[in-house]
């Protein structure tokens, strides 16, 4: 019942939790991708083959996480739907006061990142996770060779621009959302609240640079 | 320095509720730099009175940055451009010569404008409504500092308790959320021994209230803080959602 988003600050709880879920996530991706460029293909299908190893624990897994992103988006929307109707009337002359105000282009721009945020990861589930099973021999165990998917991939350079350019959306969405979410939950401290809101930057800005740096050196080494 | 100035004055002309409104620039002349923003809206009054044309509505009362009753966008600011004040203690100097300035109402569905500047403010006060009474006994006056309060308390209240309802929170918020103005109420009584007995209904009723006014909801934009004239920070909006967690843990 406490989740369930019936009141304003109920929304923001939901979309923090789960905004910080999808934010461990992605963390754990960046370090799992990162395994691509060890220079050694069978360590990322090993890791892979690993985690198919857990069967229906995995799958359970999945469908959280699938669940996470779906309640992430529809707080959200709650969010903007509210937001469309409290403002009909809109200003002539808008301008933020500067000074204190967190308002950065980042957290305007939320709902359209978001947007794109999603619309990427449908492709890119459909893409690595239900695309083709090219299987090899690692080990002596038959696994999926998702390294070479991968690699296929990333040679095509249409695939590489957008995904660069998704990865600079997604830190858009952190930067704003990273210091966003603590602050949802209640999480204000005098002084930490402002590290973590310029920190923000830097987690942001790390996590978009992680993921960038992957398709260009498949790209260009792989 | 006192400086003779001209300025342009480009406001939001609504005569009533149910009509459609407009901008409307007016040019006043010669007027000193030490007069507030509000003398100036007076001086075209009078102009405007002796053309026989219906002056500009806006509202103001203590005209000292302490009662709350005034506000309007200037310029695209709530209040205006000098931080930490109402409109009423913003100063011509503090505008260049011969600068248009837009004064615009505060907008929100739950702030309807009922004339010129002057909006509806009344939500605030369902608001405050729905948090209800606090249990104290009634009867002859008690004896000062007979509840102890820690000095840091004390001050923390305090620093809610300063919020003046001038509503300048909603109208710079891209959201048109009170949370602001509600966090800062329900911080106040909440910190206060006074405030312990209803703590828990008190929050979910203001916020169940902000809710069916028609606010938006909170995004962490941080404007509200920004304008605030009385420089309440957001640190009480978390506060709000700490109380607001506590009450559905102990429903
Ligand atoms: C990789 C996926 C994503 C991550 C890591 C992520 C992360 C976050 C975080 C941490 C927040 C801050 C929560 C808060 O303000 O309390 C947030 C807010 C938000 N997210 Fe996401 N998000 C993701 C995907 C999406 C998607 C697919 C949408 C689609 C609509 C979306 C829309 C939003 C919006 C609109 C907000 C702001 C809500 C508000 O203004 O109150 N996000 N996100
Ligand atoms: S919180 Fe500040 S801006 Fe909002 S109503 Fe109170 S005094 Fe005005
Ligand atoms: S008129 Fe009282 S605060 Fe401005």
């Amino acid at each position: 019942m406490a989740l369930w988003p019936q009141s304003s600050v109920a929304k923001k709880f939901l979309n923090a939790i789960t905004g910080i879920g999808l934010f461990i996530f992605v963390v754990v991706h960046l370090f799992e991708n990162l395994l691509l460029l060890t220079g050694n293909p069978d360590d990322f299908n090993r890791w892979a083959h690993f985690l198919e190893s857990f069967g229906v624990v995995l799958r359970i897994i999945e469908i959280g996480l699938a669940a996470f992103f779906i309640a992430h988006i529809w707080s959200a929307l709650l969010v903007y739907w509210d937001k469309w109707k409290a403002r009909p009337h809109g200003y002539r002359v808008y301008r933020t006061a500067g000074w204190t105000s967190r308002q950065t282009l980042s957290s305007q721009t939320m709902i359209y990142t978001g947007i794109v945020l999603l619309a990427f990861v449908i492709w890119h589930v459909i893409t690595f996770r239900f695309g083709p099973y090219y299987p090899i021999m690692v080990d002596g165990v038959e696994m999926r060779d998702l390294h070479r998917l991968v690699v296929e991939v990333f040679n095509e350079p249409i695939n590489v621009v957008l995904y660069v350019a998704v990865m600079v959306f997604l830190g858009f969405h952190l930067r704003h959302g990273f210091w966003s979410a603590l602050q949802s939950l209640g999480a204000y401290h005098p002084r930490w609240t402002p590290v973590w809101y310029s920190g923000g930057v830097l987690v942001a800005a790390a996590l978009a640079a992680g993921f960038i740096v992957i398709p260009i050196w498949v790209y260009l080494y792989l | 320095m006192t400086k003779k100035m001209t300025l342009h004055l480009r406001i939001w002309r609504q005569p009533n509720p149910h009509t459609p409104g407009r901008f409307v620039t007016y040019t006043i002349r010669d007027v000193s730099s030490d007069m507030s923003l509000l003398e100036l809206l007076d001086v075209l009054n009078e102009e405007l009175i002796k053309k026989g044309e219906p002056p500009v509505e806006f509202d103001s009362d203590c005209r000292e940055g302490i009662c709350g009753t005034c506000g309007f966008l200037v310029n695209g600011v709530a209040h205006g451009p000098k931080r930490g004040r109402t409109a009423c203690q913003q100063y011509l100097r503090d505008f260049k010569d011969g600068e248009t300035i837009t004064l615009e109402p505060f907008r929100a569905k739950a702030f309807p404008v009922i004339k010129d500047l002057v909006v509806d403010r009344s939500a605030l006060d369902r608001i405050m409504a729905a948090g209800g009474y606090i249990s104290v006994n009634t009867g002859s006056a008690p004896d000062a500092n007979s509840i102890p309060i820690p000095k840091e308390i004390a001050e923390q209240a305090f620093d809610a308790a300063a919020c003046i309802g001038c509503g300048a929170c909603v109208a710079a918020c891209p959201n048109a959320s009170a949370s602001l103005f509600v966090s800062a109420k329900i911080a106040h009584l909440a910190l206060l021994p006074q405030g312990q007995p209803e703590r828990i209904r008190r929050v979910l009723r203001m916020v169940e209230q902000m809710d069916k006014e028609g606010f938006g909801d909170c995004s962490n934009h941080g404007e509200c803080e920004a304008v605030c004239p009385k420089n309440i920070s957001i640190k009480h909006i978390a506060i709000m959602r700490r109380e607001y967690l506590r009450a559905l843990w102990s429903l």
